[in-house]
C-alpha cells in the first residue's frame, strides 16, 4: 500500500486548469522527485497534497485515509510536513526558537503554557541545527542567515515533526551550486525515517537524489517511474528540448 | 561573491536592516545568548513599578484618584495587548468584556446587594471570560482561520451593539446608564476612593502583568510569536491555531472584565461608553501609542495617554483633543512600535523562548 496516493487531481483557478486529473503515489521511504517545465503544475499539486489547496475534483490518500478535505493542521498531525517554495521561516526569532517551535507544534496546550517541555527538546534542538550546520549560529535572529541557510533551516523545521512524508517545493532555489550539493548531502540521511516529495528545476539535483520521478506536463502526468526510464523516455526528452 | 563559501563557513549575509549586533562571524555579539542582551525591558518594568508604588506618597488625593483610574485603564490596555501585540487578534471591540463587567458588577452590588470584592471581582472577570467566549467562538473557532477584517469588524460589531443595546434597555439605565453604585467591601471594611483603592489596583495590575509576562515568555508565548508572525506556516506545523487565539482572546476578555468591575466600582457609576467604541478605540490607542507586544508599552500609553489628556484639558480648555489627536498620529506615524521603540530593540521586543544551557565556543 503506498504512503501518499494522490489520483485525478483538478485545481482550476478561474479560467486557467493548472491541473487536469494529475496524480502521484509515492512509497515508503522513497524519494519521488516531481519535475516538469514550468507551469506544468507541480507546485499546485503539491500544495493540494500538503493542504494549502484545495483539489476542484479527484482525491489523495495518505496512509490509506483520505485526506483530501482536512486542513493542514489535520495533515501535519497525521504525519505530513510541508516546506514552502518562499522560504517562511519567522525572521524575528532566533533559529534555536523556529525549531523549538517546530518542535513543540504538537505539544498539549497545557504542557506550552506551563513550559515543561523546552528542557526536554533541547537536545533535540541542537541536535537538528547540527545536522544542517547551523549549531554556531542558534542564537542568531533568523533574518541574519544567507538564502541557502535559511532554506536549511526551514528544511530541519519541517523535519521537526518526524514526519512520514516530507513535501519539499523547491528546496534549492537561489542556492549556489556548492550549496546544493550541501543540500543534497543533508537530504540523504532522511531517507531511514520518511518518503519525501521533491519539487524541483534542477534536473542534476534531482537524479542524483531520486528513486522515482513523476514528470508533469500541462496539468498531466506525462510520465512516472525509475529515474532510469524517465531518462530513456522519449516523450519526456521531448517537452525537456521544445521548452529549452 | 562567493555564496557558498560564506554559506558554509557560517558568515551572515545580513540585509541592509540587519542589526549590526548580530552580523559577522568573530564578533561576540553574533554568538552571545539573546538573554545576555536582554537588558532594557525589566530596566523599564522596575522604573515603572518604583513610580507607580510611590505615587500615592508624592500626589495629592484627587490626582491619586486620578492615577488608579489609570491604573484600572492600564489593566485593560495589557488586555487588549496580549489579543492584539501577542496573538495578532484585532479586537475592536474589547470594551464588550470591560463595560459588561462593570454593567454586571454594578448590578450585582445594585439589586442583589453584593459588594464583597471576593464576589464582585471574580463575577467581573467571568462575565469578561464568558463574553470573550461567546464572541470568540464566533468569530475565531471556524473551521479555517479567521481573516483580520472579519475579526475587527466583528468585534467591532459586537461592542456597539451592546453600547446601543445598553442606551435602549430601561433596566441598564439607558443613556445615563447605573449611578451611584455602593462601594466594594471586605467584610465591613469600604473601599473608597483614595490610596487604598489605588493599590489594591495597582497589586491586581502588578499580578496580572506578571502572570501576562510568564505566559508570553512560555512555550506557549513561543506559538503565539509564531501566530503573529506567519499564522499560515504554524498550521502547517500542525498548531492548531484558532485554538491557540480563542483562548488568548478568552484571556484578554477575563482581564478586561476585571478591570471593568474595579472601573464601576471606582468611578460608582457605569454608563454605555464603557461598552463601545469610544473605550474600545482608546484602549487600541493606547496600546499603539505605547508599544504593542511588550505589556508594558500597553501600560506606558495608557499612563501617557490619560496623564496628557488630563493636563491638556486642563491648561488648553479648548483645543486640547486637537493638540492629543496630532501627538497620537505623530507616534503612530513616526514610531508605529510605539514609544517603547526609542528604548527597545526589536530582538529584545520579540525576545527568545528557548532556554539553553550555556554555550561555549
Amino acid at each position: 500500500m503506498p504512503l501518499l496516493e494522490a489520483s485525478g487531481v483538478v485545481k482550476i483557478f478561474g479560467k486557467l486548469t493548472a491541473l487536469d486529473g494529475a496524480a502521484l503515489t509515492v512509497g515508503e521511504q522513497e524519494f519521488h522527485g516531481l519535475i516538469g517545465p514550468n507551469g506544468s503544475g507541480k507546485s499546485t499539486l503539491m500544495k493540494c497534497v500538503a493542504g494549502a489547496e484545495v483539489p476542484t475534483q479527484g482525491s489523495v490518500r495518505f496512509v490509506n485515509k483520505d485526506i483530501t478535505a482536512l486542513t493542514p493542521t489535520e495533515r501535519a498531525r497525521a504525519g505530513m510536513s510541508l516546506k514552502f517554495q518562499i522560504t517562511s521561516v519567522l525572521p524575528t526569532l532566533t533559529l534555536y526558537d523556529n525549531i523549538l517551535l517546530a518542535l513543540q507544534a504538537q505539544s498539549r496546550l497545557v504542557d506550552l503554557v506551563f513550559s515543561r517541555t523546552r528542557g526536554a527538546l533541547h537536545d533535540k534542538v541542537m541536535t537538528m541545527l547540527g545536522q544542517f550546520r547551523l549549531a554556531d549560529r542558534a542564537h542568531d535572529a533568523a533574518s541574519t542567515l544567507s538564502h541557502g541557510q535559511q532554506q536549511w533551516l526551514e528544511i530541519a523545521m519541517a523535519l521537526a515533526g518526524e514526519p512520514r512524508l516530507l513535501l519539499l517545493d523547491e528546496p534549492t532555489g537561489g542556492m549556489s551550486l556548492e550549496e546544493r550539493r550541501v543540500t543534497g548531502e543533508l537530504l540523504q540521511p532522511i531517507k531511514q525515517r520518511c518518503s519525501l516529495v521533491i519539487v524541483e528545476h534542477d534536473l542534476d539535483f534531482i537524479r542524483d537524489i531520486c528513486d522515482r520521478l513523476t514528470v508533469l506536463d500541462q496539468g498531466r502526468v506525462l510520465a512516472s517511474g525509475t529515474v532510469a526510464e524517465i531518462q530513456a523516455s522519449k516523450s519526456v526528452q521531448e517537452i525537456y528540448l521544445r521548452r529549452a | 561573491m562567493d555564496a557558498a563559501r560564506q554559506a558554509l563557513s557560517g558568515v551572515a549575509s545580513g540585509g541592509p536592516d540587519t542589526p549590526i549586533a548580530e552580523c559577522g562571524p568573530g564578533d561576540e555579539l553574533a554568538v552571545r545568548p539573546v538573554a545576555a542582551r536582554r537588558r532594557i525591558l525589566p530596566v523599564v518594568e522596575v522604573l515603572a513599578l518604583g513610580l507607580a508604588l510611590i505615587l500615592p506618597l508624592i500626589l495629592q488625593d484627587y490626582l491619586t484618584v486620578f492615577a488608579t483610574r489609570v491604573v484600572i485603564l492600564a489593566l485593560f490596555a495589557l488586555s487588549f495587548d496580549l489579543v492584539w501585540g501577542y496573538a495578532g487578534i484585532m479586537s475592536f471591540g474589547q470594551a464588550l468584556f470591560f463595560g459588561s463587567a462593570g454593567y454586571g458588577v454594578a448590578l450585582l452590588a445594585r439589586d442583589l446587594d453584593v459588594t464583597s470584592i471576593l464576589l464582585v471581582l471574580p463575577a467581573g472577570a467571568l462575565i469578561g471570560l464568558a463574553f470573550a467566549l461567546l464572541l470568540g467562538g464566533f468569530l475565531l473557532l471556524g473551521r479555517h482561520p479567521s481573516s483580520v477584517i472579519f475579526v475587527s469588524l466583528g468585534t467591532l460589531t459586537g461592542s456597539y451593539a451592546a453600547d446601543r443595546l445598553a442606551r435602549g434597555w430601561y433596566y441598564l439605565g439607558g443613556q445615563n446608564g447605573i449611578p451611584s453604585i455602593p462601594s466594594m467591601t471586605l467584610g465591613s471594611y469600604e473601599f473608597e476612593e483614595g490610596a487604598v483603592f489605588y493599590y489594591l489596583a495597582l497589586g491586581i495590575l502588578i499580578v496580572v502583568y506578571l502572570l501576562c509576562r510568564i505566559l508570553v515568555r512560555s512555550q506557549f508565548g513561543l506559538a503565539l510569536a509564531g501566530l503573529r508572525e506567519n499564522e499560515r506556516r504554524i498550521a502547517f506545523f500542525g498548531y492548531k491555531v484558532q485554538h491557540l487565539k480563542a483562548i488568548v482572546f478568552a484571556v484578554g476578555g477575563t482581564i478586561a472584565g476585571l478591570a471593568g468591575s474595579l472601573y464601576a466600582f471606582h468611578e460608582g457609576f457605569v454608563w454605555p461608553n464603557m461598552l463601545g467604541v469610544v473605550f474600545s478605540t482608546q484602549v487600541v490607542l493606547y496600546a499603539l501609542f505605547g508599544g504593542s507586544g511588550t505589556l508594558i508599552g500597553a501600560v506606558i500609553g495608557a499612563v501617557i495617554i490619560e496623564g496628557a489628556s488630563f493636563w491638556l484639558s486642563d491648561n488648553y480648555r479648548d483645543i486640547w483633543p486637537i493638540i492629543l489627536g496630532l501627538l497620537l498620529l505623530l507616534v503612530i506615524l513616526f514610531r508605529p512600535l510605539g514609544l517603547i521603540s526609542f528604548v527597545l530593540g526589536e530582538r529584545e521586543r520579540v525576545g527568545g523562548f528557548g532556554r539553553p544551557p550555556k554555550r561555549t565556543r
